[in-house]
């Protein structure tokens, strides 16, 4: 996009006043490193400026005023050049010419003084026109004729404005160039040609730029179509394409299958709507969503997950509940025989809670067999830690539910 | 429950798999009448043979289930909708619900329930399957600013209680047997918070359900 890739400019100076070396103010020295001239050469420029006209301590002093100081903070050139600046730097440009033809004028050579103002005004419009289009973006990553339009002229705060007040200046400094000199008929019959001329080309050639423009447009958005395409294509055929095969080699097996075809279904609906697969990383919901997901795939069960309520971050004590409900799915898919388990998230301002149900065989807590330990270890020691509440409702044939209780730390 | 006689179902779904997966599941309490694979067509065909239960796809080319919901129900008020997806964004969800939908189920659902879904639809009662509770709960948060109908606006702490067990995975039978209440009381709430859902003008809804695409 052009609007955003303007970078600071670094290959030129600011114009300000340098801390560094300065003699007065450093008016001079800012001068002389923003134009790429001898320090010397422009101090001396001021001097004879002063002396000549009282123009040069003019214009130091509205240096003084109008330029910023580096503060020393930039070791010469590197500093970027910030926007708004233009209107400055217009000025001074305009100045400086100013000063040089009233530095000659009074010397009475062949450069005749009614040439200052026009000039002057002249190289201020130049100034602010050119000023901020160099350095911009090429049109090349535009992506339509407006854009690349802005990428010609430039784009940002007030340029409407620069170019304007620009134009203005460049006209009038023409005007009172033709004014002066009383060339206003000579030249009506030239600007006249000149436009005809101007009209005719832009007949000729105004068609023929914007249907460039235009094929130039299409054939980036063609672009981009058939990238999206390539891509699209790429991710189905690594998921969907591959699933599908491992299904028909194993179309004698429908859990291997019902599971496969749930991986994938998970997988694409979360390529599809959310650009990225469920986050397992920092919130509470995510984590559990991974946590099922990961069950799902290893056990032949669906875990089928509703989610209520806002995000809650994974701090340490949050953290718990996520082994503590994976405990509780696999041992749903391991003893209960139950094809859908349900995984139920409430996420409250003051608690979270989780409920992880099955309709299976049930048991009773009695008759535990050593190797279902885990539920007092991994489900109700790990929430009693951080200070939660594990419940544990079962009744043979009746199904388990496993309910979790969290209080979340006031934030 | 036993139904009186067959009840008369018809099906909208442009994928003619997943239509001829559907005849094939239901059992022989329930008729197919007539099938659509496109809006229009539907639209025409149901106002003709007045199925009892529609099960409409949410997402079609053309408007979708909601167009359907919408085009019939104002003529041919006496015919209900069961509202079927894949894909389980809310702001689908809601919308067809709000259309007039009684009820949501997802293409997952195995054949006995779905059958049992079609009945109670029938019935007048409300399918909810555990994402829409989840969907309604997170809607009607209560945490929410006060809202413009209170009646309307606010789920009661029965109805949060029942639609919470629906969200854990309960059947309207293991409700009633967990809050000690009968199955009807269960199906009253149900549907309160179904007509809730339906009338209630709280922008939140929308603003809920576009802000959260898929869960």
């Amino acid at each position: 996009m052009a609007a955003v890739s303007r970078k600071p400019r670094t290959d030129r100076p600011r114009l300000v006043r340098r801390e560094d070396g300065k003699l007065i103010a450093g008016v001079a020295a800012g001068v002389a490193d923003y134009f790429g001239l001898d320090r010397g050469a422009v101090r001396v420029a001021f001097s004879v400026l002063g002396v000549v006209s009282g123009l040069g301590a003019l214009l130091y002093v509205a240096g003084w005023v109008l330029l910023p100081s580096d503060h020393g903070a930039a070791p010469a050139p590197t500093a970027p050049r910030e926007g708004g600046w233009d209107w400055v730097q217009a000025f001074a440009l305009g100045a400086v010419v100013l000063g040089l033809v009233l530095l000659v004028d009074p010397l009475d050579f062949w450069f005749p003084g009614h040439l200052a103002l026009p000039l002057a005004l002249g190289a201020g419009g130049v100034a602010l026109l050119v000023g901020r289009s160099r350095g911009e973006p090429s049109a090349g990553e535009g992506s339509s004729r407006r854009e690349m339009l802005v990428a010609v002229v430039g784009r940002g705060r007030g340029t409407i404005g620069r170019l304007v007040v620009g134009a203005v200046l460049v006209v009038s400094g023409v005007g009172a160039f033709l004014a002066t000199s009383n060339a206003f008929d000579a030249v009506r019959q030239g600007v006249l040609a000149t436009l005809v001329i101007a009209g005719g080309l832009a007949l000729i050639f105004g068609p023929w730029l914007w249907r460039l423009a235009g094929a130039l447009t299409a054939e980036r958005r063609e672009r981009i179509r058939s990238e999206e395409r390539a891509e699209m294509a790429a991710h189905l055929h690594d998921s969907v394409l591959q699933t599908l095969a491992m299904i028909q080699r194993q179309a004698d097996e429908p859990r291997t299958v019902t599971t496969l075809a749930r991986r994938q279904e998970r997988e694409l609906r979360g390529w599809l709507f959310d650009q990225a697969p469920p986050a397992a990383g920092d919130d509470l919901g995510g984590a559990l969503a991974g946590a099922a997901a990961e069950v799902e795939s290893q056990y032949d069960v669906a875990v089928e997950v509703v989610r209520v309520g806002g995000d809650c971050a994974l701090d340490d004590r949050v953290q718990a509940l996520v082994p503590a409900s994976r405990e509780a799915l696999v041992n749903a898919a391991r003893h209960s025989g139950a094809p859908q388990v349900s995984l139920y998230l409430e996420v409250e301002p003051d608690r979270a809670t989780v409920f992880v149900r099955d309709r299976g065989s049930g048991f009773e807590r009695g008759a535990i067999a050593s190797d279902r330990r885990g539920i007092t270890e991994s489900i109700e020691g790990r929430l009693r830690r951080v200070g939660g509440k594990a419940v544990v409702r079962s009744r043979r044939g009746a199904g388990t539910e496993v309910e979790l209780t969290l209080p979340r730390a006031a934030s | 429950m036993s139904p009186p006689s067959r009840r008369r179902v018809f099906l909208v779904d442009d994928h003619d798999l997943f239509r001829s997966g559907v005849r094939a599941e239901l059992d022989e309490t329930v008729e197919v009448v007539g099938e659509a694979s496109e809006v229009d067509a539907a639209i025409e065909l149901i106002g003709e043979r007045l199925p009892e239960v529609v099960l409409v796809d949410v997402h079609m080319p053309l408007g979708g289930g909601e167009r359907v919901i919408r085009s019939v129900v104002g003529e041919h008020p006496e015919v209900r909708f069961l509202a079927l997806s894949v894909s389980d964004a809310p702001s689908d969800v809601i919308a067809v619900i709000r259309a007039g939908a009684r009820g949501y189920v997802t293409k997952t659902i195995s054949g006995p329930e779905l059958t049992d879904a079609i009945h109670r639809v029938a019935a007048d009662d409300a399918v909810f399957s555990p994402q829409l509770a989840g969907f309604v709960l997170d809607a009607f948060a209560v945490s929410s600013p006060a809202a413009a109908d209170p009646e309307l606006d606010q789920l009661t702490a029965r109805e949060r209680e029942v639609l919470r067990h629906i969200a854990r995975g309960y059947t309207y039978r293991e409700i009633a047997r967990e809050l000690a209440i009968s199955v009807k009381t269960v199906e009253t709430h149900v549907s309160s918070v179904l007509r809730k859902l339906q009338l209630s003008n709280r922008h939140e809804l929308t603003r809920w359900a576009t802000a959260r695409r898929i869960v």
